[in-house]
């Protein structure tokens, strides 16, 4: 392990958990070693800076839950092949989008052949992926220094000028703020609004452990480096959300992800409304046999432009989910791409400033033109009318249970007359209350925000 | 025991956690009487926040440390919760994630 430290001395006593950071001043310290962090530190770190990235966890990843899909393309881009080396669980061969109903399914899957370079998307664990992600950074010269729990920004005269941490004040040119969806620091440092309810979901997951066989055979993979990834709508307790399965090696990734607001109207717990999800005989079906091996849980922002903070000020810049950055098209939420993307924009504006000499807000203004070109910031442009969509109660309940209800008559036989597929809509849309006119509307949301 | 059937002190018993002998969470009561919604004891997926002695109790060794309870007393309740992360390397300690 090489460190692009010059004369910088870092002095680690590790008999006190408090290690104390005998360093003067480096040109980027980072908060955070997740992927937005990690990819901003190698970035600056191959470009010559002397880069610092500081994580509250034991490791890389400790203190990380995500639902568990990366999308390849961006990462590919930056650390190429990295599937051939990163602990990734599976390359995503299948999704399906499934809606359940009281005890019924409707799913739709989509296949494709058999997944091959460059792929499209991998199930990862964040325990075992971000070790991994912070040793490129490392490799590249950039030091990181688990255990660490930043407490403030360090601010003079208006500027951010670099962090406090257990007791010492360590100085930058350019603080780097990765720390998550939680935006701890700014909001300690007055950098951001308060969160609304209604703006931020709950992500509650668990890890369940099965037999990697008995996982490539039930979620019909060829080999066990294939996976699949389920996203369900319905049967979450009340809760708008909806749910995810996604394979990996030798667990399954299972959750529900649903608004805050929505949850304590619910009166539900999250762990009862993960329950609730769980019991349903399709996804039932999915984990029998299983272990859990772990409960986790983590917030999740909506994604939405007019979510998004001020990315950049005097001295600092804001990348990852700590900027609110998200991508959500009902059917995914992508978050570990977007904070790749964010992080690489975010790394080309600071060495533009370094060149001008200027880390002012005005200095690292090409932040946002970076981030701009990125395939990910047009995909977000994309799906920017999906979020009126969220708001939509219907979508969570009533419409799944009505899909069901419609395959229901159409595939049962018995005393009462069948019905075709318009009567039976018909009745569906009297039982759950919905009019013509409510129904219309819906689905020219639908249409906008995913479709046309 | 079936899958569906697991408690949530069972479900919390499958983690592991470096515990700090001092508690990362504070509460201003005050403005806990202020607050007729109490989002923290429906929101926090490992229930940190009880009801007892008619307050707010915080069950901090529990904390996932995901910020939901933040979010919800930030914009549903009245601002009562006083969470920081816990001290360098305690807290949670996620070996899937």
């Amino acid at each position: 392990m090489k460190y692009n430290l010059g004369s910088w001395a870092v002095c680690a006593n590790l008999g006190e958990r408090q290690t104390r950071l005998i360093v003067e001043k480096f040109d980027v310290v980072i908060v955070g070693a997740g992927p937005a962090g990690v990819t901003a530190a190698y970035l600056l770190a191959q470009a010559g800076f002397t880069v610092v990235v500081i994580e509250r966890g034991q490791e890389p990843g400790s203190k990380n839950v995500s639902g568990g899909l990366i999308y390849a393309q961006i990462y590919e881009e930056i650390f190429p092949k990295f599937w051939e080396e990163a602990p990734v669980e599976r390359a995503i061969a299948g999704h399906s989008v499934v809606f359940l109903g009281e005890t019924s399914a409707t799913a739709m899957d989509f296949r494709d052949q058999a997944v091959e370079p460059p792929y499209n998307a991998f199930s990862v664990l964040r325990a075992k992926f971000d070790p991994w992600l912070a040793a490129q950074a490392e490799e590249a010269g950039a030091m990181v220094m688990p255990g660490f729990t930043v407490d403030d920004l360090l601010i003079e005269n208006g500027r951010v000028c670099g962090v406090k941490a257990g007791g010492d004040e360590l100085y930058a040119d350019v603080v780097i703020v990765a720390e998550g969806t939680r935006s701890q620091l700014l909001k300690q440092a007055g950098l951001r609004d308060d969160f609304q309810p209604k703006d931020v979901s709950i992500g509650i997951k668990e890890v369940i452990q099965l037999p990697e066989q008995t996982i490539t055979d039930r979620f019909q993979c060829l080999t066990a480096e294939e996976g699949a990834a389920y996203t369900l709508v319905g049967h979450t307790a009340g809760a708008e959300g909806g749910g995810f399965i996604y394979t990996n090696r030798d667990t399954l990734s299972l959750g529900v992800v649903a608004k805050i607001d929505s949850v304590y109207k619910s009166k539900k717990q999250p762990h009862e409304i993960l329950n609730e999800f769980k019991s349903h005989p399709f996804v039932a079906r999915l984990i029998h046999g299983g272990e859990v091996v772990e409960y986790s849980a983590q917030t999740v922002h909506r994604g939405g432009f007019h979510l998004i903070p001020q990315l950049y000020g005097d001295g600092y810049v804001v990348v990852g989910s700590a900027a609110r950055l998200l991508l959500n098209n009902v059917m995914t939420l992508r978050g570990m791409d977007v904070a790749v993307a964010s992080a690489a924009a975010a790394a080309k504006a600071v060495i533009d400033a370094k060149e001008k000499d200027d880390f002012s807000a005005a200095g690292l203004a090409s932040y946002e033109q970076h981030f701009k070109k990125t395939s990910v910031y047009k995909d977000m442009q994309t799906f920017k009318d999906v979020y009126p969509l969220l708001e939509n109660k219907r979508l969570f309940n009533a419409y799944p249970e009505m899909v069901c209800a419609i395959m229901e008559d159409m595939f049962s036989v018995g005393t009462q007359p069948g019905k075709k597929g318009y009567r039976a809509l018909r009745d569906q849309m009297k039982e759950n209350d919905i009019s013509f006119w409510e129904m219309a509307k819906d689905l020219y949301q639908i249409g906008k925000g995913v479709a046309i | 025991m079936t899958l569906n059937q697991m408690s949530l002190d069972d479900l919390l018993g499958l983690d592991r956690y470096d515990i700090d002998d001092q508690s990362h969470i504070s509460i201003d009561h005050s403005r806990c009487e202020l607050c007729a919604l109490k989002p923290c004891l429906t929101v926090c997926p490992a229930a940190v926040y009880v009801w007892a002695d008619e307050k707010v109790a915080v069950r901090y060794e529990n904390c996932l440390e995901c910020g939901t309870c933040t979010v919800a007393c930030e914009g549903g309740g009245e601002g009562g919760i006083d969470w920081r992360p816990p001290r360098g390397g305690f807290g949670i300690n996620f070996r899937y994630g």
